[in-house]
């Protein structure tokens, strides 16, 4: 063909099946007994970096500074890629043919297994820069314990995240004690941000049967255990930020069984239309 | 071409008689093809159109993101999502390299910018027209990224040290965004009817558009004789359009498309395409602020400034604080 060459060679195919063929050998994967709630754990893992990677990526082309405009978009497309591989492997362990592609642009929004924090909406910049160091803060503790995952294939993932998240949240930390500890306009516009957010943090930590499931089998640790590096973490940060921790203790749960707020519904609609206007075309 | 008519400040080239001294050493530079650097002596003229000319492409730049970034969250795989948000990703480094460029000519970044959103300073005309279809992306980085490589490349040798080295960078990254275009085509084209009949409408909106990105007709563009001289532009308008012409046609049969224009014709005796004219009277419309999404893409631009200026502020005001702390210390 004329001057450009044609990139759906056949030769992509092929190196996908030598990967695949590769593939390390994890007995977790191929388990019937732990299916459906190691299932169920992995689309939590993957709805959440899906979703987080989508709100990024509203941003794109809107930032304050085109540095902060290029820091959002590779942190979306840092969870836009652990989404593949979480929902990739999701769709392996449930064995019913389902393709990461599939699971992101075909279920509606009861199905969705993400935690509440990450569909905030992203409002200001206060917002977005705290939903991401606390959502960060929570990411680093769990890939870190993920790493040393009974389930090889859970470790490798987490371990190639994990590189990736630790850059994310020195960023985060960075931003949220600079703005917090900025002028008189960021302090309040971040002591906002908190404020509206901290009561979506809880459901981070929320585990259940699912969680335990994975405890058990040394898959996953419980996140109920994650909780109290975070609070150290985040405690810190707020307070070298000149921030205040919200009295409010109230905590909104329900997102990893599928009870969401509104906003999820009008991010899957956006995302999925595609896939949903022109049924089983190949893009 | 993302810097369409850049004026020159001058009415045409003068004669070797007519240069100062100064001027006249400067002249035998470029003519020997030896880049100007930043700290050499060069005329003020020249500096002023670089200016112009490395903000337009700047500005091209940043607001290029915005027509491929509508479609980013609604990208129909986690591949193409990832892979639009790369590109676009790079187009915002394109702009940085750019504004970096035009600072090493005495003019900050701030400057340029609000220059583009008080009107002084233009983007290119491309960037007014809408995306409507998935295969718009498909349309832009085969078109628009074709249309720009035609004009970049050469860009690469242009007499201005850090211009030229910009280019070489963005061009690189350029192809790659043209080649992610063109495979968006063949995804559709190879798809059901619907899809195809999308990448043809596709084809039909931006055709003339990506023709008008290489800027007027050679015998109306009075500044380019000069900005030749001055080896800031390397080949004329109908040169570079003639050029795209005749690879895009190839690429757009081997896609099973048709290029919405009943006058082409391969002309043996030339060894060109013969093709029609754009609109000129739209593209002046388009340039005065009156294409279907100027008034969008600016108020997208100066809304990100504006609504960040807190965010920078704070910033600013952290690093000032915290380096009063340090000299305390």
């Amino acid at each position: 063909m004329p001057s450009l060459s044609d990139m759906n060679t056949d030769e992509v195919t092929k190196l996908a099946d030598i990967a695949a063929a590769e593939q390390t050998h994890d007995a977790h994967v191929t388990n019937v007994e732990t299916r459906p709630a190691f299932f169920e754990w992995l689309c939590r893992m993957g709805d959440t970096t899906l979703i987080l990677g989508q709100r990024l990526s509203e941003w794109c082309g809107h930032g304050p500074a085109l540095e902060e405009d290029i820091a959002l978009t590779n942190t979306a497309l840092d969870l836009i890629g652990h989404t593949q591989l979480w929902l990739g492997l999701a769709g392996e362990v449930e064995n019913e043919g389902r393709s990461a592609d599939q699971l992101a642009f075909l279920r509606d929004a009861f199905k969705f297994r993400n935690v509440l924090l990450v569909e905030v909406p992203n409002g200001d910049m206060g917002v977005t820069t705290m939903r991401q160091f606390l959502f960060d803060a929570f990411h680093y503790e769990l890939l870190q314990r993920l790493t040393e995952s009974s389930s090889p294939r859970v470790a490798e993932i987490a371990a190639k995240a994990l590189k990736e998240v630790s850059y994310h949240v020195e960023r985060s930390t960075d931003l949220v004690v600079r703005l917090g500890d900025g002028t008189p306009e960021s302090h309040d516009r971040m002591q906002q941000a908190l404020d509206i957010l901290w009561s979506y943090t809880g459901d981070m930590f929320v585990s259940d049967g699912v969680d335990a499931t994975m405890a058990d089998a040394g898959i996953a640790p419980s996140p109920d255990t994650l909780r109290e590096a975070w609070l150290a973490r985040v405690e810190d940060v707020l307070d070298e930020a000149t921030l205040k921790v919200p009295d409010n203790a109230f905590v909104h749960t329900g997102g990893k069984t599928g009870k969401h707020t509104e906003h999820l519904g009008y991010i899957l609609s956006d995302m999925q239309f595609l896939q949903r206007a022109y049924p089983g075309a190949s893009w | 071409m993302y810097a369409q008519n850049v004026d020159t400040g001058s009415k045409g080239v003068r004669g070797a008689d007519e240069l100062s001294p100064e001027e006249a050493a400067f002249q035998a530079r470029i003519d020997d093809n030896i880049k100007i650097e930043p700290k050499d002596w060069m005329p003020a003229a020249y500096r002023k159109t670089l200016i112009r000319q490395i903000g337009q492409h700047a500005h091209s730049e940043i607001v290029g993101q915005l027509p491929e970034g509508n479609w980013v969250t609604r990208a129909p795989t986690l591949e193409r999502k990832a892979i639009l948000l790369a590109k676009v990703q790079d187009e915002a480094g394109h702009g940085l390299y750019l504004y970096c460029a035009a600072e090493t000519l005495g003019i900050s970044r701030d400057e340029l910018m609000n220059k583009l959103h008080s009107g002084e300073m233009k983007y290119s005309s491309i960037f007014n027209y809408p995306t409507l279809t998935w295969a718009d992306m498909g349309a832009v980085g085969w078109l628009v990224d074709g249309a720009a490589i035609m004009n970049q490349v050469p860009l690469q040798r242009t007499s201005f040290g850090p211009y030229a080295r910009a280019m070489v960078r963005i061009c690189k990254e350029e192809s790659f965004h043209q080649r992610q275009g063109y495979s968006i085509m063949m995804s559709m084209v190879s798809g059901t009817p619907a899809q195809k009949e999308m990448a043809q409408d596709a084809l039909n909106r931006f055709w003339y558009p990506a023709l008008m990105m290489f800027g007027p007709s050679d015998k109306d563009s009075v500044h380019s004789d000069q900005s030749m001289a001055w080896k800031i532009k390397m080949n004329t308008n109908d040169e570079l359009r003639q050029r795209f012409v005749n690879e895009t046609v190839p690429q757009a049969h081997y896609l099973g498309l048709t290029i919405p224009d009943d006058d082409l014709v391969w002309n043996e005796e030339t060894g060109n395409y013969d093709f029609s004219q754009p609109d000129w009277d739209e593209f002046k419309a388009v340039l005065k602020g009156n294409g279907p999404c100027n008034r969008e893409r600016l108020g997208a631009r100066i809304k990100a400034w504006e609504g960040g200026e807190w965010f920078r502020d704070g910033l600013a005001a952290y690093a000032e604080k915290a380096a009063k702390r340090r000299a305390a210390a």
